[in-house]
């Protein structure tokens, strides 16, 4: 056996790593609508103002970027789903696990239809 | 003697003072803050699969987003009030969230109240821009190039 101490970091499983995902995912979706919402209201400017932002983000590194941040709000989305099943459902608390591999089969379920179309799109249907 | 096996009701609807963490004055803002979370959530979950869907699976995707394409959906009160829904929700939805985990980062007094300053600062501005954005644009504006406007505009 280990001599040294195992440490206070709490290993909470299924429940901690959703929680934390649920977290960063949040946090990095707030910031992306911020910038969202400045550069869509850039109609407001002029035509060309907004096309020339606009241009700036077809590009297939910038699709890259928009299928991570689709991919962030999809496990958000169904995680936020499986949360209020937890808190309203009354099988929920026991089932919270199981729950979130339901969220994990279901992300994956909608990201690779989602991929195969938007990264074809990105990568072979530009102007 | 007989043990009474009735077992009494839990005393709810009263907490000592001295394990309350406040004062009375603010009332149940927390738990609709945690009811909003919940029923914002929802809501988002459509407007925001809705927006993704029609405006990078549809057609040509990502390379139809141009100035005429936002003017399109615009001119249609359907997505005006779409996407001021899902402004007004997602930014109250993203505020709340980050309000919580400056709540449970911040240390101190000070650093908690200046960062949440930013941050209601930052959501208004941005829920005001929007609004006004939706509401006053104007798909055809004068002296701008033809072939950049919505097909809708009369000609110049």
């Amino acid at each position: 056996m280990s001599k040294t101490p195992a440490g206070t970091l709490y290993r909470g499983r299924e429940g901690m790593w959703s929680w934390v995902g649920h977290r960063v995912t949040g946090v990095a979706i707030f910031f992306f609508l911020l910038v969202h919402v400045l550069d869509t209201a850039l109609v407001r400017v002029s035509p060309e103002a907004y096309n020339v932002v606009i241009a700036t983000y077809k590009n297939p590194f910038m699709a890259l970027l928009e299928a991570g941040l689709v991919a962030a709000i999809v496990f958000h989305a169904f995680n936020g789903l499986r949360v209020i099943l937890v808190d309203f459902w009354k099988k929920g608390p026991k089932y919270q696990a199981q729950l979130l591999w339901g969220v994990v089969g279901l992300w994956v379920l909608v990201m690779v239809p989602f991929l195969i179309r938007h990264l074809t799109l990105a990568f072979t249907g530009g102007h | 003697m007989a043990v009474s096996s009735e077992i009494q009701a839990p005393r709810s609807g009263r907490v000592a003072p001295k394990y309350t963490r406040h004062g009375s004055s603010r009332g149940n803002f927390e738990m609709l803050a945690w009811l909003f979370m919940r029923v914002s959530g929802l809501v988002l979950v459509v407007l925001i699969f809705g927006h993704l869907f029609v405006n990078l699976m549809v057609g040509e995707g990502v390379h139809a987003i141009d100035f005429g394409f936002v003017a399109g959906k615009w001119a249609d009160p359907f997505w005006q009030i779409w996407d001021l829904a899902m402004l007004w929700l997602a930014m109250l939805h993203g505020t709340n969230g980050v309000r919580t985990i400056i709540n449970d980062y911040a240390d101190k007094d000070g650093t908690r109240f200046w960062l949440k300053t930013v941050l209601y600062a930052a959501t208004a501005v941005i829920i005001v821009l929007g609004t006004l954005v939706i509401f006053t644009f104007n798909p055809c504006p004068p002296n701008a190039a033809a072939e950049l406007l919505p097909s809708f505009c009369p000609a110049p």
